[in-house]
């Protein structure tokens, strides 16, 4: 039992070392191809961009959501929403949705889990918000399903084993003054984990959405908060 | 060179459209109705005639003139499908019929009148035919050629059949007014020109009506003059593919029923393609054991398979319940008609199967069949100034209304949407320094500015930053959908932002910008 204390001594610098060879060994989705993705969130996802057949966590932000779901949907895919009766379409479609290859299912119900199957089947991108609790087995039968069809599902909400956690942290309106102005942009930091960290995690601060409507990074200084690190550099440093 | 038209047998079913209305509606004949196209009496029951309605008429004067006038509108299909089982039923009993249009049903009189020994046999054998139906009043015409026959249907007055003997049928026609074969501006030139009859216009020579009127006109001078070029082409019969089936003892399960059904499903569909068709479109109606009714029709987006078709029972039935709820009364009678087909050629799979919209239209009808016809829908962005109203959410496979959101509906919000909106408003107060309610006087302007904002029951929060309001007024005219809300935007202490409305009941949160 004396066993971390131990570990949790040796340098920072060893240890993360340690964590990317592991994750080198067991991640399974080495080849699995990228999906196209919003350019800004290329600094806040881990490893740059959606992947097929992972599952990331998506908390806090709808708005955060329909980013993940433009990039793939304006290069052609058909994205499909399960479980937000309160997802916004007119946003959805100012944000660079195609309503034309959007598929709502607003109350999946009970059976939330099949329908998530059944659409994955189909559609590339699939967003969900659970229901109720997933147990392990589910979840890791599900994600055997997305992988053999390079399916990529976005949860709001609980996923044992998600590969990627991408939450708001901290969010500020512009435009909106006591008693004039309106809303016109928003500046959030939005902070995500690798699978398996529940500590560390990158926080990059991202303009959701700008003036224009656009998703974009704010400045330069984002980086500096923690370096996102890229699949190429992961494997290296695991190879190395 | 002039083809001899042969005596011809027209059966006239006055009042059609009105009839057929009022049975598909329940509505009691005797009852003064009119039905109304474009703003204008199309047809109207002999009540309603009685009291001075006429085809043309406003319906602003319709209506002045019969107060208890049932109005409804016209529908071109209802009538054709009513009149189905007429023509159905006259074609057993003579062969050869051509529709002339719902209500109207031109025959050859050479068989009929050997057949029944003589006309006036013939044509009360059809009439006969029709009263079984429940058609009553019908009118039969027989004279030279179908247009002739038709205005002796229509000028048999009180009797049931007018015969007009060989060869006098131009002497017949010759006093009707010159509009029943020209349209209504060559009609108003003939009148001008002092040709008001056809008689008159049939004694014009025909070189110069040619000359004047061209080819419209010298028909039309053809008509008049009793030599009918047209001659009666019967329609053949349209291959049947509704299918029906009844229930004894009738079934109260959706599940039971839909297996009971998928026999008849396979059969429906398999008749259609034997010879090449494919159902796009279909309606499915059911009785129950209390006499209800209901009838729907279902589009499929690309073509029906017989599970498809069990799918679309199922839905019917169950509405938003699940295929174990029983069913408020017992099925006792199921009917599938086809609406729409067309040639399998149109619909044939490509080499390499579909592309990747078939894979996504599969799987998509999966889930619908787990969930519900409902469940799985498209969007789009309709007008409106409340933001449900925008999102127009459409079943999968049925086809998006058609409204207009190009308007600039103002009032409605500017560029940024809100990422969440409520299908439920949620309740919230909104609180000022003191701790009231901020209320909201009749020029629009506040009582004190908002300090505090809470949801449902939450703990109240402080507001960062807020503007408004802004009014959206709706329908002031209109008592019952009259609205008049008062939307503002806040900012809560998580940097949150919200849409809130202000309207008769209270403060409600319409939307959230997260």
């Amino acid at each position: 039992m004396t066993a971390p204390l131990a570990a949790s001594a040796a340098p920072p610098a060893r240890v993360e070392e340690l964590q990317a060879r592991i994750r080198g060994m067991q991640a399974t989705r080495l080849d699995s191809k990228a999906v196209p993705t919003h350019p800004a969130l290329r600094s806040v996802l881990p490893g740059g961009t959606l992947r097929e057949g992972t599952v990331v966590q998506v908390e806090g932000s709808m708005t955060l959501l329909m980013a993940l779901l433009s990039g793939p949907s304006a290069s052609g895919h058909w994205v499909a929403v399960a479980g937000f009766p309160e997802f916004g379409v007119e946003a959805a479609a100012r944000f660079g949705i195609d309503l034309e290859r959007l598929v709502l299912v607003p109350d999946p119900g009970r059976q939330w889990l099949t329908v998530v199957a059944a659409l994955a089947d189909v559609i590339p991108v699939v967003a969900v918000r659970p229901a109720g609790r997933v147990s392990p087995a589910e979840s890791s039968r599900l994600q055997a399903r997305l992988r053999q069809r390079g399916a990529t599902l976005l949860v709001a909400g609980d996923w044992p084993g998600s590969d990627a956690r991408l939450g708001v942290e901290a969010s500020e309106w512009h435009g909106l003054e006591q008693g004039h102005g309106r809303l016109a942009e928003r500046e959030v930091v939005v902070s995500a984990a690798r699978r398996g960290e529940f500590v560390r995690s990158a926080r990059s601060r991202l303009r959701l959405p700008g003036r224009a409507l656009e998703f974009a990074p704010v400045g330069q200084g984002a980086a500096e908060l923690a370096e996102p690190v890229s699949l190429d550099d992961t494997r290296r440093r695991a190879a190395g | 060179m002039s083809v001899d038209p042969g005596r011809t047998i027209v059966l006239w079913c006055p009042d059609w459209p009105v009839l057929a209305a009022g049975r598909e509606h329940g509505l009691d004949p005797v009852a003064p109705m009119a039905l109304i196209e474009a703003g204008l009496v199309f047809a109207c029951s002999a009540a309603a005639r009685r009291d001075g309605v006429a085809r043309g008429l406003k319906l602003r004067e319709a209506q002045y003139r019969s107060p208890d006038l049932i109005v409804l509108d016209y529908d071109v299909a209802l009538d054709a499908r009513m009149f189905e089982p007429v023509v159905r039923a006259v074609e057993a009993t003579v062969p050869g019929v051509q529709l002339v249009r719902p209500g109207t049903l031109a025959m050859r009189a050479r068989g009929p009148a050997r057949y029944y020994g003589g006309e006036d046999a013939a044509a009360e054998a059809l009439l006969a035919t029709v009263a079984e139906l429940g058609v009553d009043g019908a009118r039969v015409g027989v004279a030279d050629g179908p247009f002739a026959a038709e205005q002796a249907a229509r000028a048999a007055g009180a009797s049931p059949f007018l015969i007009v003997p060989p060869g006098a049928s131009a002497r017949f026609i010759a006093p009707l007014p010159v509009g029943l074969v020209v349209d209504a501006r060559t009609n108003i030139l003939l009148s001008r020109l002092g040709v008001r009859t056809l008689g008159e216009l049939a004694a014009l020579p025909d070189a110069d009506v040619r000359r004047r009127f061209g080819a419209a006109g010298a028909f039309a001078h053809e008509r008049a003059a009793g030599r009918e070029h047209s001659r009666v082409v019967a329609r053949t019969p349209p291959p049947e593919f509704e299918v029906e089936q009844h229930f004894e003892p009738p079934l109260d399960r959706v599940d039971q029923l839909a297996f009971a059904f998928r026999m008849r499903a396979e059969e429906f569909i398999d008749r259609m393609r034997a010879v090449r068709l494919v159902c796009t479109a279909l309606r499915i109606e059911l009785d129950d054991e209390r006499g209800g009714h209901s009838s729907r029709s279902w589009l499929h987006p690309r073509w029906f398979t017989p599970a498809d078709v069990v799918d679309r029972v199922r839905w019917q039935l169950q509405g938003a319940g699940t295929a174990d709820d029983g069913l408020a009364s017992p099925i006792v009678r199921l009917r599938v008609v086809p609406e729409r087909v067309d040639s399998t050629g149109n619909h044939e799979e490509g080499l390499w199967g579909g592309g990747p919209d078939e894979r996504v239209h599969h799987g998509l009808t999966r889930v619908q069949s787990m969930l519900g016809h409902e469940a799985v829908v498209t969007a789009a962005i309709g007008g409106g100034r409340m933001l449900a109203d925008r999102q127009v959410l459409v079943p999968w496979g049925d086809r998006a209304p058609e409204r207009p959101n190009d308007a600039p509906w103002p009032g409605s919000l500017p560029a940024l949407a809100p990422a969440s909106v409520f299908r439920e408003r949620l309740p919230i107060t909104l609180l000022d320094a003191s701790g009231t309610s901020v209320a909201i006087d009749a020029r629009g302007t506040i009582s004190s500015p908002p300090e505090r904002f809470a949801v449902g029951g939450g703990r109240a929060t402080p507001v960062r930053a807020w503007a408004g309001p802004w009014p959206v007024v709706e329908r002031w005219w209109d008592a019952e959908h009259a609205k008049r809300v008062h939307r503002f935007q806040v900012v809560d202490d998580d940097g949150c932002a919200w849409l809130l409305v202000r309207d008769a009941d209270g403060w409600w949160a319409e939307a959230r910008y997260d």
